[in-house]
């Protein structure tokens, strides 16, 4: 009997020293690697080398040259991060998206808690309001903003609601509050998907645990902090990182229901300022850099997040 | 005792909980679901509200933005959406987000299964690696990448223009990877133990035993696979600058950005070529949401 060094212990015999050297070199079963050959070919080509070449740039004084044309571009260190980092409207698109998460990721994560709490239960027209919740998730942001923008518009019909309340300058034109209205379309767009993913994770959520804090007498606002919120936990760290992902990389909503920044730069998002930088402009170094320093920043405070929000 | 949820403008109305008093276990029962009911259906109107209101609007031959004109009774046309139309020309836009689509899907679909099923039932080198890399992608922001693939494709390749082009960074759908993973991994492992001491070859295994049980999944992957390129808005509209091969979200977000003023009800024409675009995706949904389920997503928010 021939004793194979596979790091993984075969199951079924596997006769021979060529056998066993290809199964250390290539794992159980190389075909995978034949299968999953086409998929790592594309991460590497629109994935890996992307993002390389954006750190490339990001390093460099680049600029857009004819195709085929060489020109210098020399090595430049720091100077586009420098750069980047003393533009006010960098700064402010930073502040901006503070801004749209600070009022984004907690109303998504209360709201689709609590309504995917009460379509939990048992009752009329579920599909109904599960399809209506999931509809605007769906939607192309394009589309949707068209309405937003005749609603929200100076004449609109929210500002004939509130009458004497309307705010002046009108909301998507109004410095303070544009923002927070992007905020709040952006919230009520994703919804669905958060609902989703909470509705999967309280059909784990023991009955027994509620039986029991039932009986010792727990109301349903009280069993809903202390069985519910425990209980979803993970999907409580998924929701709030994947609602900071998608709000730190926002840009179709700044850009479509803003213009391009909104009133003295209050909507401008980064990947906005990156797009107006670096397509708009030509400059593709200095948005290189907000780029990098953007996912930079996601990633730590997605790890940092992650440690909060897991602790035990 | 009367319980009104808030109602914010314009925004999701908050459900009005507050701790209940203390009642007869039957009376509590009652209320909670009361409660639970209108704040339901205060939340569905406030979500369904403007896809009502951009439908009926497309519909006016007049623009009203008052309360009332939100419940119209006259003034219905069909111009608004011959008005769009003319502008932007929906069946070739519409053939062009369905190339786009379709592409996508086609390239998830044949290359996703094989790399989902590989990631979960294989062994191979270099598979943890991948796994790390398909998790990663989902974190970095296409913005990023933007600039360098919009050097790659355009310039390098030269695919400006091109169908291929819009397609090539969408081509296989990292979340649908990860969801034919999950469902791969979720099939009982002596199926395929059993198919291997019979000496059945990987390939055998692949075409007689997973793929035909992979439906359930397949619907999943596809729907949310659809809704990417569907509303993508951003990289089509970098690539290209020929209106004819512009996807309907493109041209619909151009026609917004130089909102002509030409028409009686402009607000009307743009809500029409809104509802052409966010049709099909509703309709798809409406349509097949009951395999929609929870389970394949449970699996991931399991931890």
């Amino acid at each position: 009997m021939t004793t194979t060094t596979a790091p993984a212990p075969a199951p079924s015999r596997e006769p021979g020293r060529r056998r066993s050297r290809r199964t250390a070199l290539l794992g159980r079963q190389p075909l995978g690697i034949a299968f999953a050959a086409p998929y790592a070919l594309f991460l590497a080509t629109v994935f890996a080398y992307p993002l390389g070449l954006a750190v490339w740039i990001s390093f460099h004084d680049y600029f857009f040259a004819a195709p085929g044309a060489t020109v210098p571009r020399p090595f430049v260190g720091f100077d586009n991060y420098v750069t980047v980092l003393s533009d006010a409207d960098v700064r402010q698109s930073f502040v901006n998206v503070g801004i749209f998460l600070l009022i984004n990721v907690p109303l998504t994560v209360v709201l689709a808690l609590l309504l995917a709490t009460a379509l939990n239960t048992a009752i009329r027209g579920r599909t109904f309001f599960r399809v209506s919740y999931y509809v605007p998730y769906i939607t192309a942001s394009v589309a949707v903003v068209a309405v937003w923008l005749v609603l929200f518009s100076k004449d609109g019909l929210v500002n004939q609601l509130l009458g004497a309340l309307a705010p002046d300058p009108s909301w998507l034109v109004n410095e303070t509050l544009a923002m927070p209205l992007i905020a709040v379309f952006v919230t009520w767009k994703q919804l669905g998907l958060y609902i989703l993913l909470y509705l999967a994770a309280l059909q784990n959520v023991p009955k027994e645990l509620y039986e029991s804090a039932q009986v010792d007498g727990a109301t349903r606002w009280q069993q809903m902090r202390n069985v519910t919120v425990p209980g979803v936990r993970p999907a409580t760290t998924l929701v709030v990182i994947l609602a900071f992902i998608t709000g730190a990389n926002l840009f179709t909503e700044p850009y479509l229901l803003t213009g391009g920044g909104g009133p003295d730069g209050a909507s401008a998002s980064p990947v906005l300022v990156m797009y107006q930088k670096g397509i708009q402009q030509g400059n593709a170094d200095v948005a290189a850099a907000i780029g990098v320093l953007l996912v930079v920043a996601v990633l730590i405070v997605s790890l940092v997040n992650r440690r909060l929000l897991e602790r035990d | 005792m009367t319980q009104a949820a808030p109602r914010v403008a314009g925004g999701p109305a908050r459900s009005g909980h507050s701790p209940a008093e203390p009642a007869p276990g039957a009376g509590r029962a009652a209320l909670g679901s009361v409660l639970r009911m209108v704040a339901l259906v205060l939340g569905a109107f406030v979500f369904l509200f403007p896809f009502y209101y951009m439908l009926v609007q497309s519909l006016q031959d007049e623009s009203d933005t008052s309360v009332g004109g939100a419940l119209p009774i006259g003034g219905w046309t069909l111009d608004n959406y011959s008005d769009i139309n003319s502008r932007v020309d929906l069946a070739g836009s519409l053939v062009n987000s369905g190339i786009f689509t379709g592409g996508v899907i086609l390239g998830t679909v044949v290359f996703g299964v094989l790399a989902g099923y590989a990631l979960a039932r294989l062994h191979f080198r270099g598979q943890g690696m991948l796994f790390a890399a398909m998790l990663l992608v989902q974190l970095v922001p296409f913005q990023l990448l933007m600039i360098p693939l919009y050097v790659m494709i355009v310039r390098n390749y030269g695919l400006a223009d091109s169908y291929l082009g819009m397609i090539l960074p969408f081509a296989i759908n990292s979340t649908a990877v990860f969801i034919f993973r999950q469902f791969f991994l979720q099939l009982p492992e002596d199926l395929f133990s059993a198919a291997r001491i019979d000496g059945a070859g990987e390939l055998r295994i692949l075409w007689s035993i997973a793929l035909p049980l992979v439906r359930p999944a397949l619907l999943t992957a596809v729907l949310i696979t659809f809704i990417g390129p569907w509303n993508e808005f951003l990289w089509p509209f970098l690539i290209t600058k020929d209106t004819d091969m512009q996807p309907l979200a493109v041209s619909l977000a151009n026609y917004l950005s130089n909102v002509a003023g030409r028409a009686s009800n402009p607000y009307g024409a743009i809500l029409a070529g809104a509802c052409v675009l966010a049709a099909p995706a509703v309709a798809l949904f409406v349509a097949f949401q009951r395999h929609f389920t929870t389970s394949d997503l449970g699996s991931g928010v399991k931890g």
